[in-house]
């Protein structure tokens, strides 16, 4: 295939990668490493590299529009980047001495998980107990709504943190954001807010990304030829969407197709890995 | 002054929103020129990466690809946005650890450095193991 030809696919493929994983809050990396290596044929090396970088785009991007807002809490992602970034260096080490048709069973099984999760129902109550480390890590707070401030109280600092320690592995071993990792420590475990949750765990994928991608760089993952049409293309993908989700209401029902399409690719990888064609 | 915190909070928020949009800004302009320079040169070149190779040298190294963006060279150029992109989380720990120290919340200024300290040990490990 031609440099022109290709760099045009990706550049497609890449853009509707970031408008999905923008409206479903999935990310755009767990469409296009998929589109990559089962696709295109590419190195799941190489593809790692490339989603990791357009991970960095989109992350910076929309948080730099969240935190305006104040509803992200960052002394919450602060103290959880040192599980997550830790995780990610761990991450980005195992990655090159894991087969690539293991990484690849390992991504389909996150891949349905973060399926499975993005339809689940969203639990809306407030805590307002508050646990001795969240005390001393001053990590309670407080978010504007249209009934003014609400305050919320954090539990199971621990197991938060150990939680995104994984969460960070994860990321720095697949080169995606595993934002539905991060959202399962802060909304399930440490019971935080569902908005306040996603801001932040979005917030905190940036810096995670950034801890592997330096690892990731040196170790020639990064090719700029491949990595261009991905960060463009999942980048404006991604500004669309989150101009489409300003405008609809609902999109219950575009969860189901994008859950659908992604526990395919799922399969898919994990087929690839079993047999070895990755 | 019981609200001086709260408006320094949202000061060092609005601050380090600007650091994150204008990095991706600039990234992106840059990965944009790079890109037009590598395909008006190679667009018909055919090329393959179903084997892993690395990078070449001139994408690789901070020398390389120094030397690379002076003769011109589009992937290098598009290599120095990659960077530039990469760079742009962390100074936004930078500035979150200046936010830290005008509250003077000491405590989180040290979790804040912690977070930089991993990020710069990757740097200097990423080539051992």
């Amino acid at each position: 295939m031609s440099v022109l030809v290709l760099t045009l696919i990706i550049l497609v493929g890449a853009y509707f990668a970031g408008l999905l994983g923008s409206l479903t809050g999935l990310g755009g990396g767990v469409v296009i490493i998929p589109l990559l290596t089962i696709g295109l044929g590419i190195n799941i090396h190489y593809a790692i590299g490339a989603s990791l970088v357009s991970v960095i785009a989109t992350s910076s991007g929309s948080a730099a529009a969240y935190v305006k807002e104040g509803i992200t809490n960052m002394r919450i992602g602060m103290f959880l980047e040192i599980a997550t970034t830790t995780g990610a260096l761990i991450g980005a080490m195992l990655s090159l001495v894991i087969h690539a048709p293991i990484i690849a069973v390992i991504f389909g099984v996150i891949l349905i998980f973060s399926a499975i999760m993005s339809l689940r129902k969203k639990d809306t109550t407030v805590l307002q107990t508050e646990s001795v480390w969240a005390e001393k890590l001053k990590l309670n707070g407080s978010y504007p709504t249209a009934d003014g401030e609400v305050k919320y109280g954090v539990r199971k600092v621990g197991g938060g943190f150990v939680m995104m320690l994984f969460a960070g592995v994860i990321s720095g071993l697949l080169g995606i954001g595993s934002g539905s990792l991060k959202v399962v420590a802060m909304d399930s475990i440490m019971r935080i807010p569902f908005k306040v949750s996603t801001t932040t765990s979005n917030f905190m994928i940036g810096v995670t990304a950034a801890a592997s991608a330096v690892v990731y760089l040196q170790r020639g993952y990064i090719d700029p030829a491949l990595a261009m049409p991905v960060v463009i293309g999942v980048l404006l993908g991604a500004l669309t969407g989150s101009k489409i989700l300003v405008k609809s209401t609902s999109s219950g029902w575009l969860r189901w197709v994008f859950a659908v399409i992604v526990t395919i690719l799922a399969g898919q990888m994990i087929y690839n890995g079993l047999t070895g064609k990755i | 002054m019981a609200n001086q915190t709260k408006f320094k909070d949202t000061d060092i928020e609005a601050l380090i929103g600007w650091v994150l949009r204008i990095g991706v800004f600039v990234s992106m302009i840059v990965v944009f020129i790079g890109g037009v320079i590598y395909l008006s040169r190679h667009s018909t070149e055919h090329i393959d990466y179903h084997d892993f190779k690395g990078v070449p040298d001139f994408v690789h190294t901070l020398p390389g690809i120094f030397h690379g963006i002076l003769a011109g060279r589009g992937r290098a150029i598009i290599q120095a946005g990659i960077i530039l992109l990469i760079a742009t989380p962390v100074v936004r720990i930078i500035f979150s650890a200046i936010g830290f120290i005008i509250e003077k919340d000491y405590l989180y200024v040290g979790i804040t450095l912690l977070v930089l300290c991993i990020i710069i040990t990757g740097m200097l490990t990423g080539h051992g193991g």
